[in-house]
């Protein structure tokens, strides 16, 4: 029993201190691996800001993201048009569900709405299985893969530019959000569906605009996971790890996606390494869930998220 | 014309509190049971029993406590996998430490641990509502999958970690095991569920359903008129945890027979979650018609093309299979948002008015 | 709208009630084989080339010889999704005439074990499955030949020692095992652990969480820890991740060995180049050029190249669906050879596969030469204790790089008696005198 605890007390932290560099390559790895969570994040955050939709579908819309992307690839469209094409048929994606699954459940408990996106995960991923076949595909868009040592840390260029386009991402949204008109109507209708109305927003429109915002950053998740584990099925199981984020974060928050994205990032990976072998390992899937619940007793409504006030 | 109820007068408030206070209800409801019970295992084939209906069952019951606990109190969880693991490894252990134990109680004393499990993990939900919530109970699906992952005690040190039911009698006639038939084990379902949404029916009419229901509709104004918000949630909590671990044990017992913990994992939360939105939220026979359509249906779906001498590949089948699937539970939630219990209402209602169109 | 669903409600029920109490019909003097596979799902990358390979082994044999002794072979596939449950229930479709059953999923194969004997059909888990069936005195309707997961660990083990220059330098060295986090990942360690206790190296263990999508935090301990020799254990997303992040943090790739089921073209595609050097274990030809593909493409695909490797056609695992599709239809001939020249029941098949006695001569005539080893599975042992080798990723194809290896049966087959005991205890099963049956 002392063993036990000395094993979860002392000896992590032991281990932090004696070797500060591996320390900190496990901590550098945490904000890399946290990055790519939070851009999967985004697209449920930009759904659920706009249209109090849950979006069980994101992980589905990554990976038939992916899946067209590659898809197009392998019949020897060239890059820039494949990504054009497939940032197209996402959009095509937005207009369809919109009429046929929106539309007809405006005003609906958010129950119903998140089943309904159920059923559009399971139509997704039939799609996008029969359109484009379940083998493994590579995914290879030219970035570069190597890693090279700063200061005794092995750092991968790979996740380096991933890190750097999920800033560009993130800084874009922001600035869409804040200061376009297109952002404050956005806004608007997170607030209040039917003042929204009331003022002249389409909301046709602007949920066409959010599902097509949101398909466009599923394809850019899309990319990145499937440049790091190859386009298959699996990649819609992403989906399950970027919970634990939107829920730190808030799940109304863009910021509140990276931040949750770095520390449950951090957290799972320190966590793993560290406490880890003490009890076994492969602690990372509920660690992740435990860490955002602790969050969530100081702040139910995540780090950033806003604050639903009840009055009775 | 059928469906009307004059003539019928109550004279007692017993009769007039019945669950079934129309008779043909209570007709009907007696001709499905007797169905049940006399008539399907009579005509069924093994593949039907096996394959269909005792997965039916099992998930019917764990549908059920799924839906008293996000339907009726509100709280929305996405632990049910984890909760039937519990109820499955714990009757698991309960029978091979003491086998001369009946099996029967030892399937309702799962139960009772999935609860206090349950109760554990249902404390956050004092303090987090609504979808973040849903998230905290996935910590517990994945905890308590790890846990019996990791700890060998769960599956008696079995190098491969797999737990299989052992062979036991009730009344000499086999009920688990690989020689118990398939009739056997669908009428101890059977039993179990029918007897389980009897409960069901009974709480949620009584003081606890309706403080369950209070907490649902607007816990702060349930606080303020003296429900205590943590016994409430509580209670919910470990009803809804033993229904699913009991559920989870039949699905050792009387379905798989040996399972891993694969068998308890995110995809069984989901589908029991899906079976009590598409059934109807907040409505015992949702439940049961939910989780008809998820068992029924891809199983039909899958088959259907071989049953009218369509012969497609089995990959396309199954990709149409999804396609289908999600598109039917987009078409059922446009005609009905309320799920498939709210049709059966609207049903009966247009039965009672029949052939008069209002 | 309303019509609609009522209309769809009604023309379901009727296909419903049509089916229900209909079992399948089978033509006589055929012999049917269920096949489950995944061909859709998230392991469907590894189902497909399984599938093929085991079902255009079938048609060459319909196509070339006319069936099995003039017997034809049928067969129907189920798609499982590698589910446990849809696996269930394909095989309780499709029991009624099987003579055999590959469940091609540890959990199915685990459900499958106590009803094989009350429903008469035999379980040929080949590779996999539960590791005790190989004590054939207990489970006398299960068979895991030609090799298991505890064998093959202990042949990696040789394998490693060998390469160190013999198994007394492999005291001191440091192996890690990165393994799925099931069943199925934990079948090495135990046998690992004995070895390390009788060779004298460090063996570490890192699991992985399922799916294993994400595994930096493993690789991070990897880094650190240094092993001399790494082995693997996964399955699905978790290889093709866990190769590339090896890639990733430099591991010399040929130090890097996965088991059978780590080791086929798609786990590698997503690493590409980098990937080269990896090694994995195997214990059937490797590549296209043994007679029985000639044979295939020219009787199966009537000498079209291009469709057969659209089937992937030669790739590791196609290999495999052949392998399993050889054991099992020489098991059936076997039965036949004592029984007659008809239909096999599930009864008659089961003792064909416990008496198979695949020669090299007769591996020879199906074309099979080098492509297997000889195997003689007995009523003790239904593991046949075949050898397995190791191949190794070029870049472009797997290639075979060393010599048949035997496992280390003295460690291995103690472990297998007192797994089975446990099992046979646990379920009241009195285990079988072979001596006394024939």
């Amino acid at each position: 029993m002392t063993e036990f605890l000395t094993a979860i007390f002392v000896t992590p932290f032991i281990d932090i201190a004696s070797g500060p560099i591996f320390f900190g390559e496990v901590v550098l790895g945490g904000l890399m691996t946290g990055v790519m969570y939070s851009m999967v994040a985004l697209g449920f955050v930009l759904i659920f800001k706009a249209s109090g939709v849950f979006n069980f579908a994101q992980g589905a819309m990554v990976l038939f993201a992916a899946l067209t992307l590659v898809g197009l690839m392998e019949r020897g469209v060239p890059l820039w048009l494949s990504l054009i094409l497939a940032t197209g048929v996402m959009i095509l994606l937005a207009f369809a569900i919109e009429r046929t699954v929106l539309r007809p459940l405006v005003n609906q408990d958010p129950f119903t709405l998140l089943m309904a996106t159920i059923g559009l995960t399971f139509f997704l991923e039939g799609v996008g299985e029969l359109v484009w076949g379940s083998n493994v595909k590579r995914l290879d868009i030219g970035i570069p893969e190597d890693s090279f040592e700063v200061a005794g840390m092995l750092v991968n260029q790979f996740e380096l530019i991933a890190a750097l386009v999920a800033a560009v991402l993130v800084a874009v949204l922001a600035v869409l959000s804040q200061k376009t008109t297109i952002g404050r109507a956005l806004r608007a209708v997170a607030d209040d569906h039917q003042a929204a109305t009331a003022v002249g927003i389409p909301l046709k429109t602007i949920w066409v605009t959010v599902w097509s915002v949101a398909g466009i950053v599923a394809l850019v998740a899309g990319i990145m996971w499937g440049a790091k584990s190859g386009v298959q099925f699996s990649l819609s199981l992403i989906a399950l790890k970027a919970l634990p984020v939107l829920i730190l974060g808030g799940l109304t928050s863009i910021p509140g996606a990276i931040v949750g994205g770095l520390i449950i990032g951090v957290g799972e990976k320190v966590g793993e390494v560290y406490w880890g072998p003490a009890i076994g390992g492969a602690i990372e899937n509920w660690f992740a869930y435990v860490l955002a619940m602790v969050f969530l007793l100081f702040r139910p409504h995540g780090l950033f998220g806003e604050e639903i006030i009840e009055r009775v | 014309m059928l469906y009307r109820e004059t003539g019928q007068f109550k004279t007692s408030y017993r009769r007039d509190q019945a669950i079934f206070p129309i008779a043909q209800d209570r007709w009907s409801i007696g001709i499905i049971i007797g169905i049940a019970y006399l008539v399907i295992p009579v005509i069924a084939n093994e593949y039907w029993l096996q394959a269909i209906l005792i997965p039916f069952l099992i998930f019917a019951l764990a549908a059920l406590g799924l839906n008293l606990l996000t339907g009726y109190a509100g709280q929305l969880s996405l632990g049910t996998g984890g909760f039937m693991a519990v109820g499955a490894y714990a009757a698991y252990k309960m029978t091979t430490a003491f086998p001369d134990v009946p099996i029967l109680l030892v399937l309702l004393l799962s139960g009772v641990f999935a609860a206090a499990v349950g109760v554990i993990f249902g404390l956050p939900s004092l303090r987090i509502k609504g979808l973040y919530l849903a998230v905290a109970t996935l910590a517990a699906q994945f905890f308590l999958i790890w846990l019996f992952n990791r700890v060998a005690w769960f599956y008696n040190y079995n190098p491969s970690g797999t737990i299989t039911a052992p062979p036991r009698t009730f009344l000499g006639i086999m009920i688990t095991g690989p020689e118990a038939t398939a009739t056997v084990r669908y009428l101890v379902a059977l039993s179990f569920l029918i007897f389980f949404a009897l409960v069901a029916k009974n709480l949620v009419r009584s003081e606890i359903g309706r403080t369950w229901m209070a907490i649902r509709d607007m816990d702060v104004a349930a606080e303020i008129i003296g429900i205590r918000p943590l016994t409430t949630k509580l209670s919910a909590f470990a009803t809804s945890s033993f229904y699913c671990g009991v559920a989870g044990a039949l699905l050792l017992f009387l379905y798989l027979g040996s399972v891993e913990t694969l068998a308890f994992d995110i995809t069984v939360s989901f589908e029991v979650l899906f079976m009590v939105i598409i059934g109807g939220m907040g409505s015992i026979m949702g439940s049961i018609i939910g989780a008809a359509f998820i068992t029924f249906m891809p199983i039909f779906l899958t088959n259907a093309p071989h049953l009218i001498g369509v012969d497609i590949p089995v990959d396309l089948a199954k990709e149409l299979e999804a396609i289908i699937f999600g598109g039917l539970i987009i078409v059922f939630l446009i005609v009905e948002p309320h799920g498939l219990a709210r049709l059966w209402q609207i049903g009966k209602e247009k039965l009672r008015r029949w052939p008069f169109p209002y | 709208m309303r019509r609609l669903t009522s209309v769809i409600s009604v023309i379901l029920a009727v296909i419903a009630l049509i089916a229900f109490a209909a079992t399948p019909v089978l033509a006589q003097n055929e012999q049917f084989i269920p096949l489950l596979v995944y061909r859709t799902g998230p392991y469907a990358p590894n189902g497909i080339p399984t599938a093929n390979g085991y079902v255009d082994y079938l048609r060459l044999l319909n196509a070339r010889d006319g069936g099995l002794n003039d017997v034809k072979l049928a067969w129907e596939e189920c798609e499982t999704k590698y589910n446990t449950k849809i696996g269930v229930e394909c095989y309780e479709k499709l029991k009624g005439n099987a003579s055999l059953v590959n469940p091609y999923s540890t959990g199915i194969t685990y459900q499958l074990i106590p009803k094989a004997p009350v429903d008469q059909v035999p379980i040929h888990s080949m590779g996999y499955g539960r590791t005790a069936a190989a004590d054939g005195r207990i489970f006398k309707w299960a068979f895991n030949f030609p090799t298991t997961y505890w064998s093959q660990a202990s042949a990696f083990v040789k394998y490693v020692g060998e390469q160190e220059g013999g198994m007394e330098n492999l005291k001191g060295k440091k192996l890690a095992l990165i393994y799925h986090n099931s069943p199925y990942g934990k079948e090495p360690i135990p046998t690992l652990t004995i070895l390390a206790e009788k060779f004298g190296y460090d063996l570490k263990l890192l699991a992985v969480d399922h799916p294993g999508q994400e595994q930096k935090a493993t690789w991070l301990q990897v880094r650190r820890y240094r092993p001399d020799w790494l082995f693997m254990w996964g399955w699905g997303v978790m290889n093709q991740v866990a190769i590339k992040e090896a890639a990733g943090i430099k591991f010399p790739m040929d130090h890097f060995i996965g088991v059978w089921w780590s080791g086929s073209e798609s786990d590698v595609v997503p690493a590409g180049a980098s990937a080269k050097g990896y090694k994995a274990g195997n214990f059937h030809g490797v590549g296209a050029g043994f007679p029985v593909h000639k044979d295939i493409v020219k009787h199966v695909y009537k000498g079209d190249e291009a469709a057969a490797k659209a089937n992937n056609f030669g790739e590791v695992l196609y290999n495999r669906g052949i392998m399993n599709a050889v054991y099992d239809t020489e098991a059936i001939r076997t039965a036949m050879a004592k029984y007659g020249k008809k239909q096999m029941s599930g009864e008659q098949v089961r003792w064909g596969l416990e008496n198979l006695d695949l020669t090299e001569s007769r591996l020879n005539e199906l074309g099979l030469e080098k492509f297997a080893q000889p195997i003689k599975v007995t009523c003790e042992d239904h593991e046949g204790n075949g050898p397995v080798f190791i191949q190794q990723w070029d870049g472009e194809k797997w290639g075979k790089i060393s010599d048949w290896i035997s496992p280390m049966r003295d460690v291995v087959r103690p472990q297998i008696e007192k797994a089975a005991a446990a099992f046979a205890q646990e379920n009241n099963i009195t285990p079988r005198d072979c001596a006394s049956e024939n």
